[in-house]
């Protein structure tokens, strides 16, 4: 599945996870961003427990997107133990998000 | 509207043309200028059945011809932006607008970007290449929008909508249109800023701006494909087996997908995109 990031769980779903987390910053006006979704739901189904997949829509939840500084979407972000350990910006393929998890 | 708008009249755009035409399709083939082989001193001589070695600019032009004698509308434009309306597209050019069900990116690779000190360190740190993705972070922001064309105006309609402080930087070129907006004619020297970007410096004196939108020349047509929402892996942009980007009905050939980038390469990607293209505006209908 899919994870909805919001402020309020950003702390316990994505810091506090114990696995790997992608973070899809997006937003409902950004053309591109439609583009990864699907990407993200196969890539959901594959990873299954490795890793948790979500996206945080900007514009709802501003708070946690200035405080990463967030200035263009899609931004894809890695987390591992609470630290950002990648992040790219625009569409990517399954297979490169795969890698940027360490999967 | 059309089946087909093959954007780049090069070795791959005008093959894929030709198979189109025999399978009784007419495309619109837009080009701009003839690419890579345009400014190659060297003669071409590794190409099948040429006699005598030939500029490849020559050769580009006779693929014109070629195309042309065969009734293919073939037409000189810059492609300004390419937007998915339904299952179908729409091709902006600096002159036209065109509705087709499908699109061949065959422009060949270049990619503008402005290199200047500064610029990396601050891509998505305030410089951006796309008012469309990023315009809304810069909402009543200090902006500058870097550009003197048909290609800035389209941007600064959609930033006109974000912000009202804009100041275009033409960056020592001269403006081709008309702009109610300051204007800083001096070249860019190099962007400034500490964690995000906060000045640029010209030859006319160094601005405080908040962000700055790259909009020079004409975008590549990986500028205007990303908009769309395509994946481009190592400066390549990622079709599956029949040509086609994870966008249905937006095809790409040649050098824009990587690969050895040589003619006849771009001449075999074109007949199979012609191929596929087919069968895909077959299941369509």
């Amino acid at each position: 599945m899919v994870y909805t990031f919001t402020t309020d769980n950003f702390d316990n779903e994505v810091l506090k996870s114990d696995v790997p987390v992608l973070v899809e910053f997006w937003a409902t006006w950004c053309g591109p961003c439609g583009r990864v979704a699907p990407i993200l739901d196969e890539l959901a189904a594959d990873v299954k427990e490795a890793a948790k997949i979500g996206k945080l829509d900007v514009d709802e939840e501003y708070k946690v997107a200035d405080d990463l500084g967030i200035m263009s979407i899609p931004t894809l972000i890695v987390f591992k133990d609470g630290k950002v350990h990648q992040s790219t910006i625009g569409v990517q393929s399954k297979e490169t998000l795969k890698k940027l998890l360490g999967l | 509207m059309k089946d087909v708008v093959i954007i780049g009249y090069g070795p791959a755009g005008i093959s894929a043309a030709i198979y189109l035409k025999r399978q009784g399709i007419d495309a619109l083939v837009i080009g701009k200028d003839l690419g890579a082989l345009e400014g190659y001193d060297d003669k071409v001589e590794n190409y099948y059945g040429l006699k005598e070695p030939i500029f490849g600019k020559d050769l580009i032009i006779n693929g014109i011809e070629q195309a042309k004698h065969l009734g293919i509308e073939v037409i000189t434009d810059s492609v300004i932006s390419l937007k998915s309306v339904e299952d179908n597209f729409e091709v902006k050019t600096a002159h036209d607008i065109y509705l087709t069900r499908t699109v061949l990116l065959a422009t060949g690779k270049t990619r503008r970007t402005l290199h200047r000190p500064g610029f990396s360190t601050y891509r998505g740190k305030g410089i951006s290449m796309c008012a469309i993705c990023d315009g809304f972070f810069y909402r009543k922001k200090k902006i500058a929008l870097i550009g003197c064309g048909t290609y800035m105006l389209h941007e600064l309609d959609f930033l006109r909508k974000m912000t009202s402080d804009i100041t275009i930087f033409t960056d020592g070129n001269p403006i081709k249109a008309d702009v109610d907006m300051p204007i800083v004619h001096g070249k860019i020297k190099r962007f400034i800023g500490s964690d995000r970007l906060t000045h640029i410096e010209t030859t006319d004196g160094t601005y405080e701006v908040q962000g700055a939108f790259i909009a020079l020349g004409v975008p590549s047509s990986l500028e205007f494909a990303s908009q769309l929402g395509v994946i481009i892996e190592k400066n390549n942009l990622k079709v599956d087996h029949n040509y086609m980007s994870n966008i249905p009905g937006l095809f790409a050939a040649g050098d824009i997908i990587g690969g050895k980038l040589q003619i006849v390469k771009a001449a075999y990607d074109g007949m199979n995109a012609a191929d596929a293209i087919y069968s895909y505006l077959n299941k369509k209908k």
